[in-house]
Order: C-alpha cells, then sequence, then structure tokens
C-alpha cells in the first residue's frame, strides 16, 4: 500500500534562507512519526507546507495518493489533513462546542448532525465538561485539547499536530500523549512536530530528525536517539564524540 | 446543553414576534405623523444596521462603504420607475441583486486586505460612487430624481396621505433582516462567518474558504441594504446623490450595530431603538442646521459605550443572564 503521505524533493526558500531543502519523507497509514530537530530546522516551514499554509518554492507534495501541491488548505482539509497550530488560535468570541463545529461542518452539512459530532469529539477528548465555555475563557492546556478536538472534527486521515506537548506539565503532558494514542487507535495517522525528545520518543513509531532544512536521520525512536549525527546537531560536536 | 440551544433559540424568536406584534399596534395609540416618521426611521435603521452586522459583526468585514449599496437601491429603483415605468417592487429586487453583485466584484479585490486597510477601500469607494453618480446626467447629476406622483398604492409603493403603509413596510424589513440573520446565525455560514472573523488562518485549516465565506456575507448584507435603499427613495419621494449615498448612511448603518452589540442577534435593533430616536429628537430640538449637533451626541454615546461596554449594550442582558459563561 502507498504512503498517505509523501513529499518528493520539497523546497522552500524565503528570500535567500533556505528552510527546507530537497526533503522527501513518508509517512504510512496508521503511524505515529515524530518529527524533530533543534529550533530553526524546518520543521515548521515543512509542517506549513504538508498543511498547506504556503506552496513549497519546488518539489511536490503528495495525500491518499494525489498530488496536493496546488491544494488551499481548505481543500486539504477537505481530503483528510486536519492540523494543529503551535501558538494556539482558538475562535476566542465562541464557545467550545461551536470552535469545533466549524471543524465538524466539513463532512456534516446538516446542522444537528454537525452539534452531534462536536458532542462526540469533546467526550473523546475530554473537554465536554467545557462545551458551554467562551474558547477565552480555557486554561492554555485546554485551548491545547481544543485545537486537537477541533482537528478531530473534521475527521481527519492525518492528523498533524504542532508542538501540542510543548509547554504542558508533566501531567498534562502524560494525558495528552494518551490522547495521540487514542486518536491513532481510531485509525488515524499521526504526524506531530515536537521539540522536547523525552516526550516524544516513547510515543512515536518512527521519528524523522530534521537539521538545517535536510533530513539529518530517520528511523525507530531508539536508533534515532543513539545516533551521533543527531546528538551533534542538539548538543554539539563535542558531545557526540562521546557518545 | 442542546437542549439549552434550542430553547434560546426559540426563546429568542418568541421575543421578536411578540415585539413585532407589539409594534404592528403601536399605530392605534400613535395618531401623530412627526412621531410616526420617527418610527418608520428607526424602524429602517435597524434593518439596515441588522444586514450591516452580517457583514461586519458576524463576518468582520468592517464596511464603512454600505451608503453605496443603499444608494444603488435607490437609484436602481427610481430610475427604472421613471425611465422604464417599471414598478418599484422589481426596481426593488433588482437593486438588490445589482448591489450584491457590486459588493461581490469589490470583494475580489478588497478582501485581500485586512483590519484598517479595508476599512479605508470602503470609504474610498462609496465615496467615488457618490461623485459617480452627482456626476452622471442621465441619472439626474447632482439634481437627483423627483418621483412622479402616480396616487396612493400599493402596486406603484407609493403613499402621500398616509405614512402607515411605510412604517408596515419597514417593519417587515426588520423582521426579515432579524429573521435571516436568526436563521444564518445557526447555518454553516454563521458558523463559518465567525470562524474568519475570530481567525482566518485556523478557519482555513478546518476547511473553510475564507474568500468564498466573505463573498457570501457580503453578497446578503449588500442585497438587503438595497432594499432598505429603494424603500427610503419611495419613502422621501425624491433623491438625490447626497440623500441617499452619502457617508452618513454608513455611520448610521454602523453605529447601532456597535451601539447594541457588533455581532450579535439583537445589537442592532436595540442600537437603533436608542440612536435613532434620539438623533431625530436632538436634530428637531436643536434644530437649525442640526446635522452637527445629532453628529456629536452619537459621536460620545459611542465613545462611553466603547470604553465601559466594548461588547454593547446587549452584554448587559447576557451577562446577568449567563455569568459570562455563554455569548
Amino acid at each position: 500500500m502507498t504512503a498517505l503521505l509523501e513529499t518528493r524533493g520539497v523546497w522552500q526558500r524565503f528570500g535567500g534562507l533556505v528552510a527546507n531543502s530537497d526533503v522527501s519523507i513518508s509517512v504510512g497509514r496508521g503511524e505515529i512519526v515524530g518529527l524533530i530537530g533543534p529550533n530553526g530546522a524546518g520543521k515548521s516551514t515543512l509542517f506549513n507546507l504538508i498543511a498547506g499554509v504556503l506552496p513549497p518554492t519546488q518539489g511536490s507534495i503528495w495525500f491518499d495518493g494525489e498530488d496536493v501541491t496546488k491544494l488551499l488548505a481548505a481543500e486539504r482539509c477537505q481530503r483528510g489533513v486536519g492540523r494543529t497550530f503551535q501558538v494556539v488560535k482558538s475562535f476566542e468570541t465562541m464557545t467550545v462546542i461551536d470552535n469545533v463545529i466549524v471543524g465538524a461542518l466539513v463532512r456534516n452539512t446538516v446542522m444537528r448532525e454537525a452539534r452531534r459530532k462536536a458532542h462526540d469529539v469533546l467526550e473523546f477528548t475530554g473537554l465536554a465538561a467545557r462545551a458551554d465555555v467562551l474558547a477565552s475563557d480555557l486554561v492554555p492546556a485546554e485551548k491545547r485539547r481544543l485545537e486537537v478536538a477541533r482537528a478531530l472534527a473534521t475527521e481527519p486521515k492525518l492528523l498533524l499536530l504542532d508542538e501540542v506537548l510543548t509547554g504542558l506539565t508533566p501531567t498534562e503532558a502524560q494525558t495528552g500523549v494518551a490522547l495521540v494514542r487514542k486518536v491513532r487507535d481510531t485509525g488515524i495517522t499521526v504526524l506531530m512536530v515536537e521539540h522536547v525528545m523525552e516526550i516524544v520518543m516513547p510515543l512515536v513509531d518512527r521519528a524523522i530528525v530534521l537539521d538545517l532544512g535536510k533530513v539529518l536521520v530517520e528511523g525507530k525512536p531508539s536508533e534515532v536517539v543513539r545516533d551521533p549525527k543527531v546528538i551533534s546537531a542538539y548538543l554539539g560536536d563535542r558531545h557526540a564524540v562521546g557518545a | 446543553m442542546d437542549k439549552n440551544f434550542t430553547a434560546r433559540r426559540r426563546r429568542d424568536l418568541i421575543i421578536a414576534a411578540v415585539l413585532a406584534a407589539l409594534a404592528a399596534l403601536a399605530p392605534l395609540f400613535v395618531r401623530d405623523v412627526y412621531v410616526q416618521n420617527i418610527l418608520i426611521l428607526t424602524l429602517m435603521y435597524a434593518a439596515l444596521s441588522q444586514s450591516w452586522n452580517i457583514l461586519s459583526g458576524y463576518c468582520g468585514q468592517i464596511s464603512l462603504g454600505h451608503a453605496l449599496y443603499f444608494g444603488i437601491g435607490a437609484y436602481t429603483t427610481e430610475l427604472l420607475f421613471t425611465k422604464f415605468g417599471v414598478l418599484p417592487w422589481f426596481g426593488m429586487v433588482g437593486g438588490g441583486v445589482i448591489a450584491a453583485l457590486i459588493a461581490m466584484g469589490l470583494g475580489y479585490p478588497f478582501f485581500r486586505l485586512r483590519g484598517h486597510y479595508f476599512v479605508i477601500a470602503t470609504i474610498v469607494i462609496a465615496e467615488i460612487g457618490l461623485l459617480l453618480f452627482q456626476n452622471w446626467e442621465w441619472a439626474g447629476a447632482a439634481m437627483g430624481i423627483t418621483i412622479p406622483v402616480r396616487g396612493d398604492s400599493w402596486l406603484k409603493f407609493q403613499f402621500m396621505r398616509s405614512k402607515l403603509p411605510y412604517f408596515y413596510f419597514a417593519l417587515g424589513l426588520c423582521s426579515l433582516a432579524w429573521f435571516v440573520t436568526w436563521w444564518l446565525e445557526d447555518s454553516k455560514w454563521g458558523f463559518w462567518w465567525r470562524a474568519v472573523k475570530d481567525n482566518p488562518e485556523a478557519a482555513e485549516s478546518l476547511g473553510v474558504v475564507v474568500f468564498n465565506s466573505k463573498m457570501g456575507a457580503a453578497a446578503v448584507s449588500a442585497f438587503l441594504v438595497a432594499i432598505g435603499g429603494a424603500f427610503y427613495a419611495q419613502f422621501l419621494a425624491y433623491i438625490d446623490p447626497e440623500s441617499v449615498m452619502g457617508f452618513q448612511f454608513s455611520l448610521l448603518m454602523a453605529l447601532p450595530a456597535v451601539l447594541g452589540g457588533i455581532g450579535t442577534l439583537w445589537g442592532p435593533v436595540l442600537g437603533a431603538a436608542i440612536l435613532i430616536p434620539m438623533t431625530e429628537l436632538t436634530r428637531s430640538y436643536i434644530g437649525g442646521s442640526g446635522r452637527g449637533v445629532d453628529l456629536i451626541v452619537y459621536g460620545t454615546l459611542i465613545v462611553l459605550i466603547s470604553l465601559a461596554l466594548p461588547q454593547g449594550l446587549v452584554s448587559l442582558f447576557s451577562r446577568t443572564k449567563s455569568k459570562g459563561a455563554t455569548r
């Protein structure tokens, strides 16, 4: 079976800066893949290219056997790409349930069905008790959860998580990890950008390490963390020699 | 919880029906033509503000150029009537359609602008429209068009002896604009618009085509405002560019919504009910060329509201009912 998501020789330049150079990755169906790398490695850029926020300078992006390079973010969502934002972007003047209904409307045009779907998703993500609260009244961890809920309401095949576990307390992060596992168990493929290795590594099936815009290493988490190239990218060459 | 939601929507509908019924009875008690006049204008501005609120309140695209659509409604109706003998009812709908098309045509370039730049663009376009009509000879230029008197009839939508038919039409239009808003509020468009207003990028990521949503809001909003323009033209029986397309109309559509609560179902009606009678009364009591005085009065009012109650007057009601938890 073909991969669910594939980037083929993707480049992204911002003026003189090369954020992604010749990135080719693939994500198989049902996988949890971690996209990691030090600051400025080009993770967020690649993530935005996959979500369709901007078109790549060069190369193509394939989703579910279709070339989606030229499609808008909204069209990619309709085809089954859901995403969250690193800096949360809740609809602040709307209630939690209304936030989620916006996502649910992609596949349910009848309001009553969209509302029911939104309820189910809130149950699933543990936000049901907060359904009628304004999004602006949520605490940060709940806002992260709402981002996930909204994306899940679009019934994605691929869920893109942009640092959803960063900046949470250890307990909150643990609940977050449990939620990601639960999402995968429903058959949704997950690609997550994460900064903090300790949290992601036990969670993902496979890790892709980006550094300076290129794919540095790719493989099982246990192998990746021991790779000297990864250690040197994160900590500098001195530490890699010791490893 | 779903029950609460349905119950609230039903409650809104019932309140609206009761208010409309009470308003319909008002002429039984109000015989004074001057007061009737104020009631008509209040209802008309409530309808206009409600329509403005669809694009600017719900979808968040603040327009200060809606006078253009108001004028287009008025001119389409009167040009068709005086030049081709087309009944005002058809002119009204025709004006609405033309205004909606123009709104979408303008939206094409301008919906790429954000925030203040969009507002500035709407002001400029409306001023250009005004200048064009002031110089368009065939449409009467600055002299305007006097609507020929053909006797009182609903068919020709013209009444000289009594203002009451205008009153009932304005009430109908206001109810229509309210009902359209009520209906849209719980439709996919309503949700898309609020999402676009709060965060276009997030909306786009959830499958909302932001540009199309704005176009839809602009079309509905302009259509309804143009109907109001057609009504106003028949009501005045005389139009010229300044009296149907002047900047003050853009303001008078925005201010009631801002006062009552922008992007809310009841805000425009509440705002118009306070603002319009107040404007008319200051104008007549302070008198003379009082156009400046009423502007000062509602300028002050808006400043006070934005300082003390930025969510508008409706927030007074919702806060006590739900402790700020919902709406």
